[in-house]
């Protein structure tokens, strides 16, 4: 025999997805709300977006360097975590912010925790949400510039659902049609809900994710806020409830940072219950809460919850569950 | 009865394109034939020749040593040269018969027998003396197998012809080239069990032996063909029995419990031989292919053959071959040295030029949830591979990782390349270790 044969224990063949073609996957499907960002918001949104996931991939490569470790970037896991950051954030945030907010979500959040697979939170949104906590102010600042092409909510100048939570529901200015195609404030990636829906379908197709987790979470919510319009008296309304599907970062949030796999449960039965959750604390966040917002807090929430609700959603093994034979 | 299945399985690429059509060719060995002592589940047999003993073909040289065992027959006449440890596929050194060919083939004569004249005694024992025993792989005793303890239970024979291991078709040419032997078999079986109904199960991209066998069935009382969805372990046990049955069984449950038994369609042929024929296990279809092959091809292999010998009859390896594995590429067994014989449970030898395995650079879990999605025996993967890295027994157990039936579907999936299965197996062996010492 002249030939040396490898010898491995079985399987001896692999499917052709890795982790990297996943992660590249997702920036393929965050393209397209990432252009429509660019182009509602101006140059400066580039920037941003720009700026974020370069710092992002630069904190992932130092901290592999100085730890002696191997280095990570090639993952593109860093790159899905900057651009998320990115569409997080209004495009007329001071340009250090984003830089720190990598920072926080690559350093602290993944690195600190044992990198890639060990965070126990999605880092994209716990930068936001750093950011979001330590300068509210910059972060909700959605100040109209030269270069925003969307329409302007005449009441307050303030996002479709900043302006729903002022001034309740009959009276909201801004269409739920202009909310589906995204022309209104908003932070960089949030606002069209359409641009999401065409990253989400790629997801889809390529069985990156599947409806479990964005169908209960989107679905639980419009149920609560549906019982909170019949609850108060107030009566269904359509257009509220379109408002505040398409409004803000829920649509973001429930296709491309609850689907985050890390921080989601592993059980099927647990996405369920894991979408479930967010629904609701979504909506109570909203209705109830003292900001416009909930989306971020209720994902980073209901990440601290994945270890317990896959402890009590695992299924039964094949021939054990059900009747015993 | 429509398109059956089970929840999870996967899609690897099938490559039975390369072998389906080739016709069996018969292969005459050249050199020594080896005769390993276990190559079934149970007891090893016991040698009845001695070194220097004359032998014929059909001539039993060793005998069942337990209930749980087989005897083992040689294939050729020729002399015994001595019975020494040899190496085996997978990877173990195992006592064998060694018999030098005289290339004369003098067989012993067998008797035949009519099903008609053979009570469920007579059938049993004919089967235990032909040597049967699961052809599939497992190599588990047909006659243990055939005879639970409520037989009239059984309502489901099941024919396993799924194939369900990418490239291997010597199932595939057995059912098209041996159809009539095939449901003989069958009816013999039948006869053991008298509420029970057969059924020959087909992945339905085997449409011509679905359609031939459904010709061939259609007027026989007690027999009818299943066509299952093409998805590995669709031709695992209790998988198939869920498809058929939708009855589910466990780890620690055998297929009698849900009133089954499944035998491979080779077994099933062999029952025909042994029973109506009485002719014991002598030989068996070996699928040769894959891309590191020059010319892949079926042969019809007399059992001891090296294995080597059939590499160079389909033309030897190519010069980038990596990898030679006895069986399939989910479950075989890679081997670093092609001098093995082939035994009963032979059913293939793999020879691959690009070795995924070595390829993987393996990365962090992302728990993605693939392998839960894959695993058709309903446990996580993930999970349970971290118990193994850990060296967690509890945990493992708890999380029901003795249900895990090594099919290699979440180490095929995974994107991070984790060995899940080679993980999740070593685990189990542990476990049995610490509960015999117990």
């Amino acid at each position: 025999m002249d030939q040396m044969l490898h010898v491995s224990s079985n399987p001896h063949v692999r499917d052709k997805m890795t982790t990297s073609k996943i992660m590249q996957l997702v920036v393929l499907a965050l393209l397209p709300t990432t252009l429509f960002g660019i182009y509602n918001f101006g140059l400066r949104a580039l920037l941003v977006v720009v700026i974020t996931v370069a710092s992002s991939v630069f904190f992932e490569w130092i901290y592999d360097k100085l730890m002696h470790k191997k280095n990570t970037i090639t993952d593109f896991s860093a790159v899905v975590t900057g651009l998320l950051l990115a569409l997080n954030m209004p495009a007329s945030i001071p340009l250090w912010m984003p830089v720190l907010g990598s920072a926080f979500a690559i350093i602290v959040v993944k690195q600190l925790f044992g990198g890639l697979g060990q965070n126990f939170m999605n880092p994209a949104l716990a930068g936001r949400c750093f950011l979001m906590i330590s300068f509210a102010g910059k972060m909700t600042d959605f100040a109209v510039s030269d270069s925003f092409r969307g329409v302007v909510d005449t009441v307050s100048g303030a996002t479709p659902l900043a302006a729903l939570k002022q001034n309740g529901f009959t009276d909201s200015s801004v269409s739920v049609l202009h909310m589906f195609i995204g022309d209104i404030q908003g932070t960089i990636g949030e606002t069209s809900a359409l641009a999401i829906l065409i990253g989400a379908a790629i997801l889809l197709v390529f069985k990156v994710i599947d409806l479990k987790i964005p169908l209960t979470y989107i679905g639980s919510f419009a149920v609560f806020v549906i019982l909170y319009m019949l609850g108060t008296g107030k009566g269904f309304d359509v257009n509220y409830l379109f408002s505040h599907i398409f409004g803000g970062g829920l649509m973001l949030g429930a296709w491309f940072m609850a689907t985050d796999y890390v921080t989601t449960p592993i059980t099927p039965r647990g996405q369920y219950v894991y979408g479930v959750c967010l629904g609701v604390l979504t909506a109570v966040f909203r209705l109830f809460g003292g900001s416009a917002e909930g989306v971020s807090y209720a994902i980073i929430f209901c990440n601290l919850l994945v270890p317990m609700i896959e402890r009590v959603t695992r299924h039964p093994a094949f021939g054990k569950g059900g009747k015993k034979a | 009865m429509g398109i059956l299945t089970f929840k999870g399985g996967v899609h690897p690429y099938d490559g039975k394109e390369l072998s389906k059509n080739s016709p069996v060719v018969k292969y005459l060995p050249k050199g020594d034939m080896v005769y390993p002592l276990s190559q079934h589940i149970g007891a090893p047999a016991a040698p009845a020749v001695q070194k220097g003993d004359h032998v014929l073909a059909g001539q039993k040289i060793a005998d069942a040593a337990g209930f749980v065992s087989s005897p083992i027959h040689a294939s050729v006449s020729g002399t015994v040269k001595g019975i020494e440890p040899r190496l085996t596929a997978t990877g173990s050194m195992v006592n064998s018969i060694i018999i030098e060919n005289d290339q004369q083939y003098e067989s012993v004569e067998f008797t035949p027998a009519r099903l008609e004249d053979l009570s469920k005694e007579e059938i049993l024992a004919r089967i235990k003396e032909g040597g049967v025993v699961g052809m599939g792989g497992a190599g588990f005793p047909t006659q243990v197998k055939l005879a639970p303890k409520e037989p009239e239970k059984i309502d489901h024979i099941l024919v396993n012809g799924a194939e369900c291991e990418p490239y291997l078709t010597s199932d595939y040419r057995r059912m098209l080239d041996d159809s009539e032997k095939l449901i003989e078999g069958l009816r013999v079986m039948l006869k053991l069990f008298d509420n029970a109904k057969g059924y020959i199960c087909i992945e339905d991209n085997k449409p011509d032996c679905i359609a031939k066998l459904k010709e061939m069935v259609k007027d026989i009382p007690r027999i009818e063909v299943a066509e299952l969805m093409t998805k590995y372990p669709q031709g695992g046990e209790r998988f198939l029995i869920k498809a058929v049955t939708d009855r589910e069984i466990n780890s620690s449950m055998l297929p009698a419990d849900a009133g089954c038994v499944v035998d491979n369609v080779d077994t099933v042929i062999a029952v025909y031989e042994a029973v109506i024929l009485g002719k014991p296990v002598m030989d068996r279809i070996v699928t040769v292919t894959g891309q590191g092959i020059k010319n892949p091809q079926n042969f019809d292999v007399l059992s001891g053959t090296d294995m080597a010998e059939l590499i160079e009859a389909a033309g030897g390896l190519t010069d980038n071959v990596s990898k030679v594995i006895s069986g399939g590429p989910m479950m075989g067994f890679a081997m670093y040295d092609t001098h093995v014989p082939c035994i009963k449970t032979s059913s293939a030898c793999l020879c691959l030029e690009k070795d995924d395995v070595a390829d993987a650079q393996q990365t962090a879990c992302i728990n993605c949830g693939r392998c839960v999605g894959v695993c058709p025996g309903h446990v996580i993967p993930a999970r349970l591979a971290t118990f193994a890295e850990h060296g967690d027994m509890e945990s493992f157990q708890k999380f029901d990782g003795m249900e895990c039936c090594e099919c290699g579907c979440c180490s095929y999936i995974c994107p991070a390349k984790r060995p899940l299965t080679q993980m999740i197996k070593s685990m189990r062996k542990m476990v049995l270790a610490s509960r015999k010492k117990k």
